[in-house]
Order: structure tokens, then sequence, then C-alpha cells
């Protein structure tokens, strides 16, 4: 019975050696996203047919083959269940990649980046490796283009202005060393979580005085689909009718996920912005 | 020292609290600026604030409010404490001993997860509150229906299995939904809120109520310290007596922690410390509690406001790590004094 026993897990370890020697000179097709932000890279560049699972986080784009797989507390034995030849993850909880690449699972780790060369940079990796370069090429070029037209219209509006992007409604905010904040640095706005990041964590969480005393011009708000803030919820905050955005009525309402994703709709977060110093300096 | 003088010593550390806690924080207002700002709000003395319109919405809807919920959040989780630990007859017994903050973590990770698209500032708090009902009621019918116990043995062990209980599904349910967890995070680190008087207005009725009743049972607490044969010889109904103190204790705990969160260690370092320096007697341990736990909470909550300006700390972090040290000295003192 032992020797039966013994002679299965022989042929697994056989089938699984197998299966991992495979060349890696071939693009993956069988590919698991546990990174809502590459999920929607890969869709971008033209390699959404080789998806064949992605987290329950990630919920753009539409057609993206939607599961229940965990990212912040991922199961190994159901991500190896789909049988992928590649995974990528934004992070690596509990040495999950360790694991899966013992299966011989190849993985690709894209944490947030500190800047828009880091983006750009995740962008042409997974290009390189889903065998999608000219596409992840054309996409950076145009995001590029797009982005710099948008900043350079938007920069000398900017000129003397503060910003304030609220991740929550507890005062959660992301300063200029996170790619949230390298956003409003393009445009030359001084974003107030700045002074309070003595931690280095880059998302320090601000005293309620200090945000209404800095009085900043503008307020993204990411937090409206978590935790439903608009204008006027802000603006009946304690204190906050004072503050120079709230009088101006330049809030802007920027969904959660495009906020908090490094993948090609950051342009459409570039343009809210713009957008907001439009209305500003008009 | 006299009852009297401690009574008195512990309201002048109160009102120190609150004038440093109104006056100290990451927008710098002056002494002299804030009381004639406060005397402008009396009516009819036309005196003008010398404050600019912000900071005078910074100090009196932002500050002194959150300074008040500090107080009453303090005041009552130092008292639920020290009751706690006088029906429990157990000096590890505090005010989340049968369940509240584990039922009440439920409730907040419930409305965080599933009123999502709602302004949880608002949905958080009852939800929170019904947990913590929920689970202390759940405590006190399998703690019942167990039989009563020495000392209430078996209701603390029940409120144990229940706390435990509600954290597996509240951990469960969390990561289930990871996407809250900052929300949810947050709230279990616990804060006190900046959401100007409404949360005084929550908190105001059920503090007010609990303490008053909590501190109507003091003589009786002191009987009950005795043990339960003996108060009940004494002519004390000790399940009566222990009922409503729990009671009191615990609707003021849930009440406090709905618009607080977690905040630990306040109920256990505060009434001990009390203990350490002016004696066991509930009579006088009792309001102590409250004017000691109110000035705590208040420092504990300028220190999370300040040590990191403009930025912010989670009070539960100030309070266990101040507090854990502050309570080790007077330990060590109190017990060299007594053996000298």
């Amino acid at each position: 019975m032992s020797r039966l026993l013994l002679g299965v897990l022989a042929a697994l370890l056989v089938v699984l050696v197998v299966a991992s020697g495979s060349p890696a000179a071939t693009p993956p097709h069988r590919i698991v996203s546990l990174s809502p932000t590459a999920t929607e890279t890969l869709f971008a560049i033209g390699a959404g047919k080789q998806v064949i699972a992605v987290d329950d986080q990630s919920d753009y784009p539409k057609q993206a083959p939607h599961t229940s797989l965990s990212s912040f507390n991922p199961n190994v034995e159901a991500i190896a269940g789909y049988r992928p030849d590649l995974v990528v993850v934004y992070y690596d909880p509990n040495g999950l990649t360790g694991t899966l690449r013992k299966l011989g699972i190849r993985v690709l780790v894209q944490d947030a980046p500190k800047n828009f060369n880091g983006v750009y940079a995740q962008m042409l990796a997974l290009g390189r490796v889903t065998g999608h370069l000219a596409e992840a090429t054309r996409l950076v070029a145009s995001m590029k283009s797009r982005i710099g037209a948008l900043v350079s219209k938007g920069a000398p509006r900017a000129r003397g202005l503060t910003v304030y992007h609220e991740l929550g409604p507890d005062l959660y905010s992301a300063t200029s060393s996170t790619f949230i904040g390298r956003v409003y640095s393009l445009f030359g706005l001084k974003n107030i979580a700045d002074a309070a990041d003595a931690g280095g964590t880059g998302y320090p969480k601000l005293s309620p005085e200090y945000v209404v005393s800095e009085s900043p011009d503008i307020v993204v708000l990411a937090d409206i689909r978590c935790c439903a803030q608009t204008a006027r919820t802000v603006a009946a905050r304690p204190g906050w009718s004072r503050v120079a955005a709230v009088r101006t009525g330049t809030i802007v309402r920027i969904d959660d996920s495009i906020a908090s994703r490094w993948g090609p709709r950051i342009v459409q977060f570039v343009r809210a912005v713009a957008a907001a110093l439009a209305h500003l300096r008009t | 020292m006299t009852p009297r003088l401690w009574i008195l010593a512990a309201s002048l550390f109160l009102v120190v609290s609150l004038v440093v806690g109104a006056l100290v924080g990451p927008v710098h207002i002056g002494l002299a600026d804030a009381v004639q700002s406060a005397v402008a709000r009396i009516p009819f003395l036309h005196v003008r604030s010398p404050l600019s319109p912000t900071d005078d919405a910074i100090l009196w809807d932002i500050r002194v409010p959150r300074v008040v919920v500090g107080a009453l959040v303090g005041a009552m989780l130092a008292t639920a404490g020290a009751s706690y630990q006088g029906v429990f007859r157990n000096p590890l017994a505090d005010p989340y001993l049968l369940g509240v903050a584990a039922g009440a973590g439920l409730g907040a990770t419930l409305a965080v997860v599933y009123l999502r698209g709602v302004d949880f500032q608002n949905t958080l708090p009852p939800a929170a509150f019904a947990g913590g009902a929920v689970a202390v009621v759940a405590a006190y019918a399998i703690g019942r229906s167990a039989g009563a116990g020495p000392g209430g043995a078996t209701l603390v062990l029940a409120g144990v299995t229940v706390a435990a209980f509600f954290t597996a599904v509240q951990t469960f349910v969390q990561q289930q939904h990871s996407d809250t967890i900052q929300e949810v995070y947050s709230w279990i680190l616990g804060r006190l809120p900046s959401s100007g008087w409404r949360d005084v207005i929550i908190l105001l009725p059920y503090a007010a109520v609990a303490i008053t009743g909590i501190l109507l049972h003091r003589r009786l607490l002191d009987v009950l310290s005795v043990g339960d044969e003996e108060a009940a010889s004494l002519g004390v109904h000790v399940g009566h007596v222990r009922l409503a103190v729990v009671v009191c204790a615990t609707v003021g705990t849930a009440a406090a922690v709905a618009v607080s969160g977690l905040i630990g260690f306040v109920g256990i370092i505060v009434p001990h410390a009390i203990r350490l320096v002016a004696g066991p007697s509930y009579r006088l341990l009792l309001p102590l509690s409250v004017l000691v736990g109110a000035g705590f909470l208040v420092l504990a909550d300028v220190i999370a406001r300040t040590a990191l300006s403009p930025a912010e700390l989670p009070i539960g972090v100030v309070t266990a790590f101040f507090g854990a040290p502050f309570f080790a000295i007077v330990l060590r003192t109190s017990r060299r004094m007594a053996s000298s």
C-alpha cells in the first residue's frame, strides 16, 4: 500500500518536473493576476486572452476572468489549481512567491512604484514577459504624451496651490513619495501631507486641525466608493466650511480604485486634477 | 490624605488635563486668545474673538469637542473597569471582559463591509453598539444557563467564550473583504473622533446614566469585596447588585467603544493606579476613577495629536505605551512604601 503511494508520489513529481521544465521562451498563456493594477495593464496591452484568472479585487476591465482568489490572504493550492505558467502579484505575503516558484510557476512581483518611471517600467516588463512588448511600448508612449499634454496645460495654473489627497475619512493621505503623490508633483502642486510623514510610510494619518488650518486649495476624494464621501459630507465636517477648496468648490471625486492603482487609468486621475485646476483658474 | 483631599486633587488633575487638551495641538492657539474667544462665545457681552475664523473653528468645532469626548470615554472606561474588578473580584477584569469589544468589533466590521457606499461615520457607531450589546447578552445567557459560579466566574468564562467566537466571525468577514481592512483597523486601534459635538451628544446620556448608576452602588461594591456569602449574610442581594453594576458598565462601555473604537488599558491601569495610592475602598475608588480616567485619556489624546504632528497616532497605542511604564512605576513605589 505504502509502496503504491510512494509510486504515485514519484509519478506526480516527474509530471511536476516535466511541467516546470517546459521552455520559458514561449509566452505564458495561463496567467493568474493577483494584482488589480497588473490585470488592467495586461488587458490594455492585448495580453487579456492569456489571462485565465484574476483576484477578487480586480474589478476592471469587465471581461477579465474574475474569481474569488484572494491576493490579500492567498491560498497557494487554489492558485496552483489553475495550473498557471505566470502569476503576477503586488506583494508577497507568507512567502507566497517562494512556494509558487518551488512548484515551478513563474512569478512576477510588481509592488507599488515610487514614481512614473516605475509605473512605465512595470508595464514594459509585463509586455516583455507576455510577448506584447510592442503594445506595451505603444501604451507607455501614449500615456506619456497624454499626461505630458495635461501637465503642460495645468502646471502654470497650479503655481502656489496646495492639495490634500484623501484615502479615507479618517484623514489618511498620500505624500509625494508615493506614485499617487507624484501626480501632484507633476503639476507642481504642494502636497500638505508631506509635512506629516515623519515615519516615512508615505501614507500618514493627518490631524483634522492641521488640514483645516492648511486650508488646501484642492481636495481630492479617493474615498467615494468605500466611504461615500462627497463635497457635501466634506463641507459638513466640523471646521471644514472654512477650507479654501470647500469655498471654491474645488473638490475632486475620483474612483477609489483608479486613484490607488498604477495602471493605464492613471491618465484619468491626471485628467481629473487638470480639470480641477482649470475650474480654479477660470 | 482624606477622601475629600483625594477628590480635590483628582479634580484638579482633570481640570489641568482639560486645559492642556484645549490648548495643545498641531495648530498653536495661545491661552489668552483661547480664553478671550471663550468669553466671546457668551452672548450679550459683545467681546470679539481674537482668533481668525479658521482658528476659532479649529478650537471650538474640532478640538474642544474631541477633548470632551476623550474625557467621557476615559471616565467611562476607567469606571467600568473598576466596577468589573469589583463585582467579579478579579484584578484582571477590564471593561471588555464580557465580550463588548469583540461584539462591537463585529458590528463595526459588518457596517463597514456591508453598508459600503454609505458614509460609515454614521452607521458604524450604532452597529458597534448593537454588536457589543448582543455579545454581552449572549455571554450573560450562556453564563446563566451554566449556573452561577463563585464571584461570577461562570459569567467571566462565558464572556471569554463569546469574545473568542465573535472575534473569529469578525476576522472571517474581514478576510473576505480585505479592501475594507484600513477602515476597520483604524477603528480597532482606537481613535477619538473629530466629528464635532455630535459624538458628545451621542455619548453623554449613556455615560451620565451609566456612571451615576455605578456610583450609586459604590458602598455595596465594598460589601461585595468581602465575598458573596459574607455579603449575602449582611443582607445584600449579591445577584441583583452584580447585574445592575454590570448592565451600567456594559451599556456605558458599548457607547464609548461605539464612538472611539477599542482603546485598551485605561480600564485596568487607572483603577489599579488609584488603588495603589489611595486604597481599595470603592467609595473613593469609583469617583476617583471617573476623574482620573477622564484626565488620563485627554492627556493620552494630546500625545496622540502632537507626538507626530501634523500626523496622528492611534490613541490605543499611546494609552498602552505610556500607561504600562507609568503603571510599573506606581506598582514599584507603592509596594516599596508598603514594605518599608
